[in-house]
């Protein structure tokens, strides 16, 4: 046993110095020289003020936005602080609950809408920060918008599709929508 | 399924097999000690590290030796974690100053990140500064990978010597296993994740302004984001690759700074698989017969690929009282539809069903999504995965030496229905490799089977509230969830996966210490019976193959083998599952 102690002691710390500091310093210098924008959160900028980052989705109920998915996090909708799901379960009754109080906003909200709703929009998202909503999702929104906006409904359909991106290389992942992106174009168009 | 999850599925797969070979041959010359090429560049640094260690590299240790070198190694790296969280709020790169995390949460982490089980008691980004993330569980992410490694190639040279003491030296194996293998894999892999958006700065947390200003829980106004930072991806390029999966977030691989994109969300579930899929290789190629590592391998894809798409279909039928209550869950061109609760769109059903089992058969436990939310039988395949004992793949190293010791309970079995000696590789299956193996198979179950009920009769189901001494509730959901919940928790540790039904209240002295002694004994209490297995095949002289001789590289063994992890699995935890899953699924179609 104590033959052993001096490599273990010693095998640890160096392994250590190798994991804990110079293969993270490398891969940051690596990270900052070549990805910057990504390495520093991806994020958007107008007129030289953050203003979001492209990954992180953020809380909308004004009607002239889309509208992103439920949120989880605490003490308010896409705290990016504080990342959380609901973790509840598809029998308890407070998930039931939740749904049905979503459903009737929604309803309200889109009168104009008669079938049934797309399951993101009632559904919170794993991370509470979810910056997605499907096509089906920003489809069903897309007159509200054009009605509060005073636009076209095909222009922001337009707007919709310029902010849809497809499987990546056609295969993997789901067809998503970017929620703040799209809503910051809309809002550069009509200044 | 839709036919493209179907392909994504195949695509996945394909991928994870054009790998085996190329990487399995790689590592048996790392673990051979053969030039293989990484060594001209980094030979120096594993020189060095032997110097300074003071010993002999060609030394080699009996089984009871390795054992001693690997317990004091992790010994250290528990104590080394421990005195890091504790002091946290001393030490600098903590550019939140976030404080000491408490002892029972220390603990809990510690016993986590040291035995390779990466489960989630803290918080992440509100919990953790940037130098306990990187210093201590950037490092074990290392270090508890390549001790199940280097544990997994001495029980493989138990079974190609003969006639021998000794079963190789831990801290080559070790030191080689990180060097060669992890290192140069995490650097490519963090290289790529930063590319598709992992963050990886030492910045402080940065504000951003929201567009349209919200109001918090209590009505107060919220102008802007925080939005979390860190060196993330150089970590999570490892917690992957190592079967670690515990995050540098809170909600692990759903954070879209932890797995942002669909390629990197394929690439992560890639890094899971890799290494223990091509050990199966390495092991064929170090007892001289690859046939042998091949069986192996397409035994595990037998039991993954149903449960792959069982949870996958399971997700996609959705709740069906969503339906009643006016949501569309069908897929179709515009959305993935399905349960959405817990799940992100960019990964839709597919990715998360698959990512779901792809972590749980490994013994990762990375998530993308919150197996919480999961429909009960979406939820039953990550926890029944988990109590098969994890050698479906399995943990790096950890998996295959878990596999290796059911491989002995099938010979065994044959042998005594057709009446002869039970041998495996030409070495004879005696009493006490039998009396081992057993202990690897049923420690687990035990763990699971009474932490559960003990935790459910009473002390794990309500806690005080550190802050206000209030009395609050353990469990998230009600019913046969609350009760899936629990069993979930203690499957994870005894499987040293680390993945969670989230909703339980963990942080908390009762689980934090029964899930942290769970763990280290699931993972040393298997690592020593494992180490004497091997040390007592290494003694043993070969038996020339006669015709009496069962073939283990036959479909007939894989069946064998199948079956016999199957069996296991359902006699010992149907009757649980039943009790959660199955009851929860029989409301929810009722309801």
């Amino acid at each position: 046993m104590k033959e052993q102690l001096r490599p273990a002691i010693t095998v640890f710390v160096l392994l250590m110095l190798l994991t804990g500091v110079a293969y993270p310093v490398v891969v940051t210098l690596i990270a900052q020289g070549v990805f910057p924008h990504r390495a520093n959160g991806s994020i958007i900028k107008a007129e030289g003020k953050p203003v979001g980052s492209e990954l992180i989705g953020q809380p909308f109920t004004d009607a002239r936005y889309f509208w992103g998915r439920p949120s989880a996090t605490k003490p308010f909708p896409y705290n990016s602080a504080s990342s959380s799901g609901s973790n509840l379960g598809p029998t308890n009754p407070a998930l039931l609950d939740a749904v049905r109080g979503r459903v009737a906003a929604i309803r309200k909200a889109h009168p104009d809408q008669t079938g049934s709703v797309p399951v993101e929009l009632i559904t919170a998202s794993g991370s509470g920060l979810d910056p997605h909503i499907s096509p089906a999702a920003a489809e069903y929104q897309v007159m509200r918008v054009a009605k509060a906006r005073g636009m076209d409904v095909d222009a922001v359909r337009q707007f919709v599709a310029a902010h849809t991106e497809g499987r990546t290389f056609g295969l993997l992942g789901e067809p998503r929508v970017n929620v703040l992106r799209l809503n910051l174009a809309l809002d550069k168009r009509s200044e | 399924m839709t036919a493209n999850a179907w392909i994504q599925l195949g695509l996945f797969l394909a991928v994870l097999l054009a790998a085996v070979k190329p990487l399995g041959w790689y590592m048996a010359r790392v673990y051979r000690r053969q030039p293989c090429g990484l060594d001209r560049v980094l030979g120096w640094l594993e020189r060095g590290i032997y110097r300074l260690g003071g010993f002999d590299p060609q030394r080699e240790m009996t089984w009871k030796v390795y054992a001693i070198a690997v317990l004091l190694f992790n010994g250290i790296g528990l104590l080394a974690l421990y005195a890091l969280l504790r002091l946290q709020g001393i030490l600098p790169l903590n550019p939140q100053g976030f404080p000491g995390a408490s002892s029972e949460l220390s603990f809990n982490t510690a016993a986590s990140f040291v035995t390779n089980t990466n489960w989630q008691s803290y918080g992440g980004e509100t919990t953790l500064g940037y130098l306990v993330q990187m210093l201590g569980l950037c490092v074990q992410n290392f270090l508890s990978a390549a001790t199940g490694m280097a544990v997994l190639v001495a029980l493989i040279r138990g079974l190609a010597r003969r006639s021998t003491e000794t079963i190789g030296n831990f801290w080559v194996d070790l030191t080689r296993s990180t060097l060669y293998i992890l290192l140069p894999l995490s650097l490519l892999l963090a290289w790529v994740l930063v590319s598709q958006g992992i963050v990886q700065n030492f910045s402080p947390y940065q504000p951003v302004a929201l567009l349209q200003p919200a109001t918090d829980a209590d009505g107060k106004p919220v102008t802007g984001q925080l939005l979390p930072m860190g060196p993330a991806a150089a970590q999570i390029a490892i917690k992957h690759l190592g079967t670690n999966g515990g995050g540098f977030f809170n909600v692990n691989g759903a954070h879209p700074y932890e797995n942002p994109m669909p390629l990197s969300n394929f690439l992560e579930m890639l890094a899971i698989l890799l290494i223990p899929a091509a050990l199966c290789y390495t092991f064929g190629v170090m007892v001289g017969d690859r046939r042998q590592g091949w069986a192996i391998l397409v035994a595990m894809l037998v039991i993954f690929v149903p449960l792959a798409a069982s949870a996958i279909t399971a997700e996609q039928m959705g709740v069906p009282a969503f339906t009643a209550l006016g949501a569309d869950q069908d897929a179709g061109d515009g959305q993935a539809g399905g349960n959405m609760e817990g799940k992100e769109v960019r990964f839709g059903i597919t990715n998360s069903g698959l990512f779901a089992t792809v972590t749980t058969a490994a013994s990762c436990g990375a998530v993308n999504s919150m197996h919480d939310s999961f429909t009960p039988l979406g939820g039953l395949v990550p926890m029944w995965l988990m109590q098969l004992g994890e050698v479906i793949f399995g943990g790096v190293g950890s998996g295959l030496y878990g596999m290796l010791m059911f491989v002995i309970v099938a010979v065994f079995v044959a042998g005594l229905m057709v009446g002869r000696t039970p041998e495996y590789l030409g070495k004879k299956v005696e009493a006490f490799e039998m009396k081992m193996a057993s202990l690897v198979i049923l420690v687990p179950p035990i763990i699971i089977l009474v932490g559960t009920a003990v935790a459910v009769a009473g002390p794990g189901l309500r806690y005080n509230a550190a802050d206000t001494g209030e009395i609050k509730d353990n469990l998230n959901n009600p019913g046969a969830h609350g009760f899936s919940e629990v069993l979930y928790a203690f499957s994870s540790a005894a499987a040293n996966n680390g993945s969670a039904f989230a909703g339980l209240t963990a942080n908390e002295p009762f689980y934090n210490t029964a899930l942290g002694l769970a763990m280290l004994m699931a993972r040393f209490w298997l690592i020593i019976p494992v180490l004497a297995v091997a040390g007592a095949l290494a003694r043993k002289s070969c038996t020339p193959a006669s015709a009496g001789t069962l073939p283990t590289h036959t479909p007939l063994f894989v069946v064998l083998l199948v079956g016999t992890v199957l069996l296991v699995g359902a006699l010992t935890f149907v009757p649980a599952l039943a009790l959660g899953p199955v009851v929860e699924h029989l409301q929810m179609m009722v309801r």
